[in-house]
């Protein structure tokens, strides 16, 4: 066990060098000279050399890769381009935010899924499991811009049964009166797509020997399905949910960008906006390492509940 | 030549998508999409779309007449519209700023704080040559409604919606077809060779899914600055080239060891013409499922980014930039450049995806007919 986990982690280590050549790539060399960005736009060249001396701009590239690499590995970015705030300070703040939508969003959407999942498979091949089907590729063909601007505008705008926008002081006042219609409007966008592919999931076991025995010794639909079947298709689903977890953290900036939220998405946008090089940077490198390590603790989730799958 | 006896997997998958009736619908729309989209582009239709035809903001016709409230005057529900949001912290201020308004001097209240407006002379002897001259300039001419409403501009919504619709598809295509092609060359190379290619290319692999794909773009778009549809295009079809190139890889892997490969070897055919002639015609069906899912994803991706401002320029319409217009045209009212945009983009995608169901049962070759 422990030697897999050794084994895997050294793995990742010429992966998390490509993904640093990569980004040292795009943005030291495609991205251009940040300096004439930064002077403005009443720039003199002193100003200019100023900066790119003190950005490391003016070192050949094999120096410059080496400030990179001294970044990540003390995890200090440096300041922030734009506003000057240390960019770790700024990743540290914005985290909170990100995962007080979050973390309610992903258990209410695995939640909903499973039920819905389960419902729909006891009654597949019917009307309903067709037509729900076809609803939910409808509903994927709707572009989340539409759920958040039509949501945001009835039910904040018109009906002010949530606030428009905002974010507060203190985690019940967001989880409850901020987060609430984000939270919201991401289960009606996610639970169409979630719904589709658990209910494949589900597909899978119910044709399965185990099913019919337990179907064949006198157990209930119920508990066939919630204790026998649930409990296999628990694996893809896990492994699903646990693989969309590090993309949720930026995939969720529409709506921290529609609805104010300081979160880890909106400071992705601002800083793309903004020219803001280290924060994308930083981000960049924190998203790609926790996608790594949360792959890693998939592979030993999917262990802990399957027996018949080995590690090697 | 003699007679094809036997039907291949390309024949045996039209007919089986041709019974079933919700793919031909599917298909049926998906053409509509790209005939108009062939006829705008031409220039056949639509090439006067950015000619103000309307009043701004003009209603569809039977909206207005619906609402009973008349051409002239498309929205006058401002105070239904303005109504108190209980969460409005300054509820209050701007309540009362709103009766101070609403006086019968509702003018003189404003305070002008001393300062005299210096063009006010120069403003009123243009509104009173503007009001001789009639209603007959450029915007005399101009319709009070339209069958699907005007924008801001007085532009055909409906038009413009058809336009949007070129610029939308043509990414998605375009971009999709880059990411099938790269994905396919870098997973036939990496199947074919094994080894040390295999290893690199799965390296290079590895590194791109580390790094989730929304970032991936958002990260390009930084770096590139200049917006434009080729931009668009590159950052999309570049950075999803994964999914096609994990799956054709694995074709190729279980491909290269069968006989008809080794035949191939035996009369002498190169590797380009082995991996290319012989074998992609083979998985060519995994590439088309491929292309179909990616269109869908990066038409839906080419809104987002246009709509955030990192994807078309200004002066070219996507179905992204409407949205984007439509969000602020939302709060006044005017629901119709949202509905067009919106509408258009969800039949085209779920036609798109209903057909790309179809197209995947029908092109598995374990199912037979």
């Amino acid at each position: 066990m422990l030697a897999y986990i050794v084994r895997r982690l050294a793995q990742m280590l010429p992966t998390m060098l490509g993904v640093v050549l990569l980004l040292f790539v795009l943005f030291n060399w495609v991205g251009g000279d940040p300096a004439y960005l930064l002077a403005g736009k009443m720039a003199n060249a002193e100003s200019i050399a100023n900066i790119r001396r003190q950005l490391g701009v003016d070192q050949p590239y094999w120096v410059q890769l080496g400030i990179f690499l001294r970044q990540i590995a003390t995890l200090d970015f440096g300041l922030s381009w734009a506003t000057g705030e240390p960019v770790g300070q700024i990743i540290a703040t914005r985290l909170g935010p990100s995962l007080t939508v979050l973390v309610p969003l992903t258990l209410l959407e695995t939640a909903l899924g499973i039920a819905l999942a389960l419902a729909i498979a006891s009654v597949r091949g019917s009307l309903t499991d067709r037509l729900v089907m076809v609803a939910c590729t409808v509903g994927m063909s709707v572009s989340i811009l539409v759920y958040i601007i039509v949501f945001q505008y009835q039910l904040a705008y018109r009906f002010g049964l949530f606030p428009v926008q905002g974010w507060g002081e203190h985690l019940g006042e967001n989880l409850l009166r901020y987060a609430s219609l984000p939270i919201l409007i991401g289960l009606a966008v996610s639970i169409a797509p979630t719904l589709r592919l658990y209910r494949s999931f589900v597909l899978d076991e119910v044709g399965q020997d185990y099913v019919r025995t337990a179907r064949a010794k006198g157990l209930g639909e119920a508990r066939v399905m919630w204790l026998h079947v649930l409990r296999n298709a628990a694996i893809p689903i896990l492994t699903h949910v646990m693989a969309s977890l590090p993309s949720l953290l930026i995939g969720a900036f529409l709506l921290e960008r529609f609805f104010g939220i300081p979160g880890i998405g909106r400071e992705v946008i601002l800083a793309v906006e903004r020219s803001d090089f280290p924060v994308i940077k930083a981000i960049t490198v924190y998203v790609a390492l926790a996608t790594m390590l949360v792959n890693l603790l998939t592979d030993l989730l999917y262990q802990a509940l399957d027996p018949r799958v080995r590690l090697s | 030549m003699t007679a094809q006896h036997s039907a291949g997997l390309w024949q045996l998958a039209w007919r089986r998508l041709r019974a079933d009736r919700w793919a031909m619908a599917a298909l049926a729309v998906v053409l509509a999409f790209l005939l108009t989209l062939l006829l705008s582009a031409s220039g056949l239709i639509v090439a006067d779309w950015e000619q103000e035809v309307a009043v701004s903001f003009a209603p569809p016709g039977w909206a207005a007449a619906a609402a009973g409230s008349g051409a002239g005057a498309p929205l006058n529900d401002t105070d239904a519209l303005l109504r108190d949001n209980p969460f409005d912290p300054l509820a209050d201020d701007l309540r009362a700023l709103r009766s101070e308004l609403g006086r019968p001097d509702g003018k003189a209240s404003l305070p002008m704080y001393g300062v005299t407006d210096p063009l006010a002379d120069d403003l009123a002897q243009l509104r009173a040559a503007h009001g001789a001259g009639g209603t007959t300039g450029a915007t005399g001419a101009r319709l009070a409604t339209l069958p699907f409403g005007a924008d801001k501009w007085g532009h055909d919504v409906l038009k413009k919606t058809v336009k949007g619709g070129e610029t939308s598809v043509v990414v998605g295509l375009v971009a999709a077809l880059l990411a099938v092609a790269l994905g396919t060359l870098l997973g036939a190379l990496a199947g074919y060779w094994g080894g040390v290619v295999d290893a690199l290319l799965n390296g290079l692999y590895n590194i791109f899914t580390a790094i989730p794909s929304v970032l991936m773009i958002l990260a390009v778009a930084a770096v590139l600055q200049q917006k434009g549809v080729l931009t668009i295009v590159l950052i999309l079809g570049l950075t999803g080239w994964t999914g096609p190139y994990r799956l054709i890889r694995a074709e190729y892997l279980k491909h290269k060891g069968r006989e008809y490969v080794l035949a191939a070897d035996a009369i002498g055919a190169s590797h380009w013409r082995k991996m290319f002639v012989h074998i992609f015609p083979n998985v060519s069906h995994v590439a088309l499922v491929q292309l179909s899912i990616l269109v869908v994803g990066f038409i839906k991706a080419e809104v987002v980014l246009s709509f955030l401002g990192f994807g078309v320029p200004v002066g070219v319409v996507s179905w992204g930039s409407m949205l984007n217009e439509a969000q602020n045209e939302l709060i006044l009212g005017r629901w119709w450049q949202l509905t067009a945009a919106a509408l258009a983009m969800a039949v085209l995608v779920t036609a798109f995806s209903l057909l790309t169901d179809a197209l995947r049962d029908a092109l598995d070759p374990k199912v037979k007919f």
